[in-house]
């Protein structure tokens, strides 16, 4: 390595930062972005889609208009990972705490970030209310079929026979019921704007779930309705799998319940609400 | 245009002394007995281009009051009994994250569904926490409609000073009672501090901001409370109270609200049959005046405390007492409200 202070100027330049200048940097933090490490475990997909998300406040320029709402479950911390005004809203209130961001302030961007026990358990009234109003806020949803945070408990998005701490013979839909597809629920509501679900899962979804996420910043910043980007996501610690297979599992399995694609998308035909 | 004395329903006032108050949100959801303070609200708000949300319940309104809040606006709900019980979270999650706002209870019967009908059963839930951990509102209870005018900007500008919540605790009698009030059709909007800490978008600020109840560092936590309670012992100085012809009473009344107008009047009835009797109301539940009922009680025979409850705001005064004079305590409960003649009767009692 090169630490070592330069023992004739006394510097601690080293030699290889001259040659390093006229490289063309292709990857690196985003602004909106910070430079704390992300806690999550391996393998964890939502420091992917925090970056993703910073690269579009970058990318769109809202550094300086937006404020982000995040959950309680793993992504609680989310608040440090961005350079952006955050709030901290209680369980599935987001959408909530969001319409009363909004509706005072309309010129800014507003996202709430939301794992599925958030946002499909908990949460559900006040998803499917601020959808129903067509509040002009996005919604980053991350589906990972699992309470992570609380220890592996079955979410209501959980698939029918799969394993969990509250489920330990597998969901049995006799007793629990089924998964709810968030996507297809809300489609039904004329506020949405614009919907989507994605697996996070290969560098090839990742640039999809960039152009869904896009489309659902748009359907806010010009004023059409809800955007929501909904991401299948690895849990391999609660899920007990290796990082690559959960991501396998995904591709495999959980797509069968939750099919990947666009479900609303009025961003041609502005709806007028 | 200038104030004009009006013949006024309370939940009226109420509406109208928050647009005073400059209160620039309003989410709620409609519950008995206070629903025309939205109903007045949905049609005065967005005349004068401020926000009115009827929120799909009461965890949401508290909720978009909280991003309201932490977006640095003025923002109240207004609800009852019930309603209240359900934004308890939020509220905690509010006092925790400092944010100032303004919740309304226009207390109705319980325990559970209980009736329309008016009671004070909410004391302890509006004083004591009501939400989890160890945290406190400001709470105003007005005793007239010209307080259910006032009270909003006030609680408003507290809830700024202190950056904490305030509530107005009132009751289906206030709220659904007409009186003469003064209202000011057109108050100049007052004077609000500068929300450096709100969470409106950076717009060239160096830093971010964040609003945030997460304290996950059991020191750190401990040291957020240990804030959070300097800051309820500094709020001692906005104690409010009233006092009607205790000096030379023999019996002093305690009660607050609607409480303490049916008490004057027995009171009063108390010196036609020479009884000497003085009121002390509270105008802050909390802070509680709690030094000066100590003192005003000292001289006195007997106190009595009127509540429309099983006897909650009577536990705060026999502490303020501490056993110096013996308190009795009259409450009515369900919606059941004492006449002026009953509580001259139990005044006359305890002076025997
Ligand atoms: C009112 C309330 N109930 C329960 C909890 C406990 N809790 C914290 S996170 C969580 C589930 C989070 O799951 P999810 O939204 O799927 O997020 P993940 O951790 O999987 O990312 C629960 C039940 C809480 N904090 N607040
Ligand atoms: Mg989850």
């Amino acid at each position: 390595m090169t630490t070592a202070m330069n023992q004739q100027d006394g510097t601690n330049r080293t030699p290889d930062t001259e040659q390093l200048v006229d490289l063309k940097c292709v990857f690196e933090r985003p602004q909106a972005l910070s430079d704390k490490p992300f806690h999550y475990c391996p393998g964890c997909s939502h420091g992917t889609y925090h970056r993703l998300i910073a690269e579009m406040i970058d990318e769109f320029g809202l550094l300086d208009r937006t404020v982000g709402i995040c959950p309680v479950g793993c992504a609680v911390f989310a608040y440090e990972y961005f350079e952006v005004d955050m709030i901290e809203a209680s369980h599935g209130r987001a959408p909530a705490v969001a319409t009363g961001v909004k509706r005072s302030l309309p010129d800014r961007f507003v996202f709430t970030y939301q794992g599925d026990g958030d946002l499909a358990s908990i949460g559900m009234g006040e998803i499917i209310h601020a959808a129903a109003r067509g509040e002009r806020i996005t919604v980053f949803f991350v589906n990972n079929g699992i309470f992570g945070m609380t220890g592996g408990q079955m979410a209501p998005t959980s698939l029918l026979g799969q394993k969990t701490t509250t489920s330990v013979d597998g969901r049995d839909p006799r007793t629990t019921g089924h998964p709810i597809k968030v996507c297809e629920l809300l489609s039904s509501l004329e506020g949405v704007a614009y919907l989507a679900r994605v697996p996070l899962t290969s560098p090839k979804n990742i640039n999809t779930c960039r152009k869904y996420m896009r489309k659902a910043i748009r359907a806010q910043t010009e004023d059409v309705g809800l955007g929501l980007v909904e991401v299948l996501s690895p849990c391999p610690v609660q899920w007990g799998m290796k990082p690559g297979d959960a991501l396998h599992y995904i591709d495999e399995t959980v797509v069968k319940a939750f099919p990947p694609g666009e479900f609303v998308d009025k961003l041609e035909s502005p709806i007028k609400t | 245009m200038p104030a004009k004395m009006q013949l006024t329903k309370g939940n009226e006032a109420l509406a109208m002394g928050a647009i005073a108050g400059g209160c620039d949100c309003f989410f709620g959801y409609p519950i008995t007995p206070q629903n025309e303070v939205p109903e007045v609200l949905s049609y005065e708000m967005p005349k004068r281009g401020r926000v009115f949300v009827q929120a799909e319940s009461e965890v949401a309104s508290i909720n978009m009051v909280y991003g309201a809040a932490a977006a640095g606006k003025r923002a109240m709900t207004s609800s009852s009994s019930p309603g209240v019980s359900l934004m308890m979270e939020g509220l905690s999650y509010i006092a925790c994250a400092e944010l100032p706002c303004l919740i309304v209870n226009v207390m109705r019967g319980g325990p559970g569904l209980g009736s329309i009908t008016p009671s004070q059963g909410d004391y302890f839930q509006a004083c004591k926490g009501g939400g989890h951990g160890d945290y406190h509102s400001i709470v105003l209870a007005p005793w007239n409609v010209q307080e259910m005018y006032e009270f909003p900007a006030l609680a408003f500008e507290l809830a700024d000073r202190y950056r904490c919540p305030a509530m107005i605790l009132a009751d289906g009698v206030l709220g659904a009672m007409m009186e003469p009030a003064i209202i000011a059709d057109n108050a100049p909007p007052p004077t609000v501090p500068e929300k450096t800490w709100a969470t409106n978008g950076r717009n060239g600020r160096a830093h971010k901001n964040v609003v945030n109840s997460l304290v996950i560092d059991p020191y750190g936590l401990r040291d957020h409370n240990l804030k959070l309670q300097a800051k309820y012992k500094k709020m001692q100085c906005e104690t409010r109270w009233d006092t009607r012809d205790v000096d030379d009473a023999e019996i002093l009344v305690v009660a607050y609200g609607i409480s303490a107008r049916l008490a004057l009047s027995g009171c009063k009835l108390a010196r036609k049959e020479g009884v000497k009797a003085g009121l002390l109301r509270p105008i802050t539940l909390y802070p509680f005046p709690t030094e000066p009922i100590a003192e005003c009680a000292a001289n006195k025979k007997r106190v009595l405390v009127v509540e429309l409850s099983a006897g909650q705001m009577v536990e705060d005064v026999r502490l303020a007492i501490n056993g110096r004079v013996p308190v009795d305590f009259y409450g009515e409960m369900g919606g059941v409200i004492p006449s002026p003649v009953e509580i001259c009767r139990k005044i006359v009692e305890a002076a025997q």
